[in-house]
């Protein structure tokens, strides 16, 4: 195989780092791209549509919750290309956000204990 | 970009949770979104989550269009990448429209207001009172949020509208890649995923 000498495609950064970047030609891209418009174009459409419906309002709550957390996965690793980074990365932007669900239990706590304080809004 | 996108992602989750926790302490006096919001364009017609529906797929087809200037950067194709910038910018102006327009009948409010006991009328909302429920906290938690991701559109479409004259001025051509492009459309997409999360907990629950 030739092609294995050749000098793989890509470009320096130009900065500080000046780090070789790869260039990858993905023909599938643009295919994945519409599909993920069409995945939330259908999943907002469906929000919507159930909104309006007699399911009781604690179920509705916890599948608007999920299908958000779907909604922001697509775009976070097809539209923001975060599946194309390394995986240490990707744990380093995800990881964080333990903290927040650690927030919303403190917070829904406070909320429903704290009457006595919050006697005037 | 990445670091400084979740710091600013932290800011958003701890407003949309202090309006949670708000909301979840004052449920029984809490307006219904869906009441407040259902006036559409042109159409004098009770249309609920309508044209906030509407709204968040014009940020959803910009994030695609942006994510299209990016995929034709990795091409260097300069002319695809300016066509789907514009689009983009196009699509962040047409939010911020809608947003305006939303506001506007937010607190311009309806003709026959809320009659409190002693007789007096309010209409609209600002941030002491509003016509929709007895709690201010409602508008307050929307102006806020709706107005911090609204400036974040706001400066997103600044932003893009400088690499798209970068683009078309063809300095990524001349410098022989699109990182900038690749990083205006990560804010991009981080201002689409906000609204995201917004329009759940606004106007869908």
């Amino acid at each position: 195989m030739s092609d294995q000498h050749h000098e793989k495609k890509g470009y320096y950064t130009g900065d500080i780092h000046n780090e070789f970047i790869e260039e990858h030609h993905d023909p599938s891209a643009k295919k994945r791209i519409w599909k993920t418009f069409w995945i939330l174009l259908t999943v907002t459409l469906f929000e919507v549509g159930i909104a309006f419906t007699s399911i009781p309002h604690n179920i509705l709550l916890i599948i608007f919750i999920t299908l958000t957390l779907v909604k922001a996965g697509y775009i976070v690793y097809i539209f923001m290309h975060l599946m194309h980074e390394k995986k240490i990365f990707q744990m380093a932007i995800l990881v964080p956000f333990v903290l927040i669900i650690y927030l919303i239990a403190i917070s829904l706590y406070e909320g429903s204990v704290l009457d006595v304080f919050w006697l005037t809004y | 970009m990445w670091f400084f996108l979740v710091s600013d992602a932290f800011t958003f989750s701890s407003l949309i949770i202090a309006y949670g926790t708000l909301r979840h302490r004052f449920a029984d006096i809490w307006p219904d979104a869906n009441e407040v919001f259902h006036h559409f364009p042109f159409v004098d017609a009770h249309v609920p989550l309508a044209y906030v529906g509407l709204m968040t797929f014009i940020l959803i087809m910009s994030s695609v269009t942006m994510v299209l200037a990016v995929e034709a950067g990795q091409r260097r194709d300069n002319k695809a990448v300016a066509k789907w910038m514009l689009w983009t910018i196009l699509g962040g102006l047409i939010f911020l429209g809608s947003q305006a327009w939303e506001w506007y009948h937010f607190i311009v409010g309806t003709e026959h207001g809320r009659v409190l006991a002693d007789g007096t009328v309010i209409h609209g909302a600002n941030l002491i009172v509003n016509e929709y429920g007895e709690s201010p906290l409602f508008a307050d938690f929307f102006f806020f949020i709706t107005g911090f991701h609204g400036f974040h559109v706001f400066s997103g479409v600044v932003i893009n509208f400088i690499i798209y004259l970068k683009v078309v001025n063809g300095d990524y051509l001349k410098r022989g890649h699109y990182e900038q492009v690749e990083k205006a459309g990560l804010y991009w997409h981080f201002v689409d995923l906000v609204w995201v999360f917004v329009f759940t907990f606004f106007y869908l629950v």
